[in-house]
């Protein structure tokens, strides 16, 4: 059972966005973690990779900085990485990061590709799909349980109002929701054996990819902030007539009455 | 000269940090309420392979170094100082004078499973009449064919009643001073070995700390730790190395402190505008911020000579005293700027300023630390 899986390095949760100009956010000074729907896709292939034996080869595309989110893994128990890193490849859309990964992947020996259900940071959860759609294999999202028999997948997903359960032929992609697994922290002889394990960083030309090929259809025309949060209100006076000007208010200005 | 941590060193904060957040934060509050230890953090703590961070990978270790062991005690104590005692005195107290003047076979034994977080380590040298002065050691053994047997009673002392091995040190005659003080390896369990009152604190309440009485308690010959008469050095060499641990406990709770400080400040507001816009609150956090650094740097310096091999006993004497005082104050400048919410338990600044007075007092008070560094800036000229 050899098992690809995605994975990215995106913000922290709680980093303060600060935007460099209205295409770019500045990284920096942030800190930067794996993005927390792949840890769960790397408890899965782990997982897997103890009942069943194999190989489990974490894929990233990015700068060096995506590096740490590789390293994770492989401290946490994977063999080794891939990481796709080309000038080309800084400001890049949904289309070039699946062009480029799925030809990454394809270089691999794989039964099952795995990845987090959304990157918390771009939020548009295409790439998985996307190299599905590249691959020629079958694809199923925001899943909670997964079993692997007899060369098939059969796994649980989150639908609207309930849940569903499909099955589908290796190969596949399998996107992860939080609660497939908790995943285990990386451990101190994780850590240090990491260093030791493959990493090896590809760039467009080593995929046999121009730059032309796989960019971006799609540019940013802006970023903006959320606006900063209002001050709270307090209405004053008379208890009665203070409640129902708080009435009128919820209703007339909040609009959530 | 380098500043930079290692990618290891890193990693190891992220995970470490990440493991406090998400496994020590969660009943804490509930834990020092009720003054509660907890075993099952102390294993997780172990399968993680933090218990082995500074030993070798045939005694059970990792082979890392003591800067990432003070990262990990660091962070640990940034969310809960008690958990970062209970690592502190179970890797520098309990398992490195096994370590450092074990036999082989006391390693496999002892070390092994100490280094793998299979069990508990603790260390048994303060008495009632002997605190900073352990030549006061009242606690005897004499030797009886092939054992030991030791009578007296230990105090103040961490990891105690849950903790499964104890380095505990005893006297053969007290007319020889620090000269007749031996080490033993005692294990949880021996007859004649109890646990005596369990102290009520005013901080760290979830880490135990425990009375120990031995009475007749007979322990077989080859549990000596060193030769005999070796004890005193063994104890000050031990805690030579201790004052790592305690001095990153210390910037832990001060980092976590100043972060609660910060976080608060930008969100209080007075007098029309959050406190961080009021210059008095800066100042504050200007000094916390260069205070804390300072210790920081401190305490990376003795975990680096530590790890190379060289004398670090003046400078892990430095990072203790300093740490801890930066511990001590920056925490009640939290507890400051919190103001009266500061005082309750509904924030976590007087948790930490509760936490952070022992820092002072624990593995040599500050008096102490001030006569070892003395003791060497004078000789050195």
């Amino acid at each position: 059972m050899n098992i690809v899986v995605l994975v990215k390095q995106v913000f922290d949760t709680e980093a303060k966005i600060v935007l460099s100009s209205n295409t770019q956010i500045s990284a920096d000074g942030v800190t930067q973690i794996m993005n927390p729907y792949d840890e769960n896709a790397v408890e899965a292939a782990l997982q897997l990779k103890e009942a069943q034996g194999g190989e489990v080869i974490v894929v990233s595309m990015g700068s060096q900085k995506a590096v740490e989110a590789l390293r994770t893994a492989l401290a946490m128990g994977a063999d080794r990485a891939v990481l796709v890193d080309d000038p080309a490849l800084i400001e890049t859309d949904e289309f070039t990061a699946a062009q480029v990964l799925a030809k990454a992947i394809s270089t691999q020996n794989y039964d099952l590709i795995l990845s987090g259900k959304v990157a918390i940071d771009g939020q548009s959860s295409q790439v998985p799909a996307r190299i599905a759609e590249i691959l020629g294999i079958p694809h199923a999202n925001v899943v909670t349980k997964m079993e692997i028999k007899d060369g098939k997948a059969e796994v649980t997903r989150e639908i609207d109002g309930g849940i569903e359960i499909i099955e589908m032929p290796l190969p596949a992609v399998v996107t992860a929701q939080k609660s497939l697994n908790d995943p285990r922290y990386p451990s101190v002889p994780g850590i240090m054996k990491a260093k030791k394990k493959e990493l090896k960083t590809l760039s467009l030309a080593d995929l046999g990819l121009s730059a032309d090929e796989v960019a971006s259809k799609m540019a940013v025309l802006e970023y903006s902030l959320p606006p900063a949060r209002q001050a709270g209100r307090l209405v004053q006076g008379d208890p009665a007539q203070a409640a129902s000007e708080l009435a009128s208010l919820l209703h007339s200005e909040a609009k959530v009455i | 000269m380098n500043f930079e941590l290692t990618e290891d060193q890193n990693m190891m904060r992220a995970m470490v940090r990440k493991f406090a957040e998400e496994q020590c934060l969660p009943g804490l509050e509930e834990r020092d309420e009720k003054e509660e230890f907890s075993r099952a953090l102390f294993d997780q703590m172990g399968e993680l392979g933090l218990t082995g961070i500074v030993f070798p990978e045939e005694y059970g270790g990792v082979d890392g170094d003591y800067i990432s062991y003070a990262i990990a005690v660091e962070e640990l104590s940034r969310v809960d100082a008690s958990v970062g005692v209970t690592l502190s005195a179970h890797v520098s107290l309990g398992s490195y004078p096994i370590y450092k003047f074990g036999t082989h076979e006391q390693k496999l034994k002892y070390l092994k499973p100490l280094a793998e977080g299979k069990a508990l380590g603790a260390f048994g040298l303060t008495e009632n009449m002997a605190g900073s002065d352990a030549s006061g050691t009242r606690t005897m053994y004499v030797a009886d064919g092939d054992s030991w047997v030791i009578n007296g009673s230990k105090i103040f002392i961490t990891n105690a009643y849950y903790a499964d091995t104890y380095v505990v040190f005893a006297q053969s005659d007290r007319s020889k001073g620090h000269r007749g003080i031996s080490a033993f390896i005692i294990e949880k369990g021996t007859p004649g070995f109890t646990f005596g009152k369990k102290e009520k604190k005013l901080g760290i309440r979830s880490s135990a700390t425990y009375e120990l009485v031995f009475e007749d308690c007979r322990i077989p010959k080859e549990n000596l730790l060193g030769e005999e008469g070796q004890g005193f050095k063994i104890a000050m060499k031990t805690l030579d190395g201790g004052r790592i641990g305690i001095a990153s406990q210390a910037l832990g709770i001060a980092q976590g402190a100043y972060e609660a400080g910060l976080k608060y400040a930008k969100e209080r507001v007075q007098f029309g505008k959050p406190i961080a816009e009021q210059q008095n609150t800066q100042f504050v956090l200007a000094d916390m911020a260069t205070q804390i650094e300072a210790a920081r740097l401190l305490i990376y310096q003795a975990g680096y000579l530590d790890s190379a091999g060289k004398p670090f006993g003046k400078q892990s004497a430095m990072a203790k005293l300093y740490a801890s005082e930066v511990a001590m104050w920056v925490t009640t400048k939290a507890v400051q700027m919190f103001g009266g919410y500061g005082y309750t338990r509904e924030y976590p600044v007087e948790r930490m300023m509760r936490d952070a007075k022992i820092t002072e007092i624990y593995e040599g008070t500050s008096e102490v630390q001030r006569i070892v560094i003395s003791a060497a800036v004078l000789k050195e000229f």
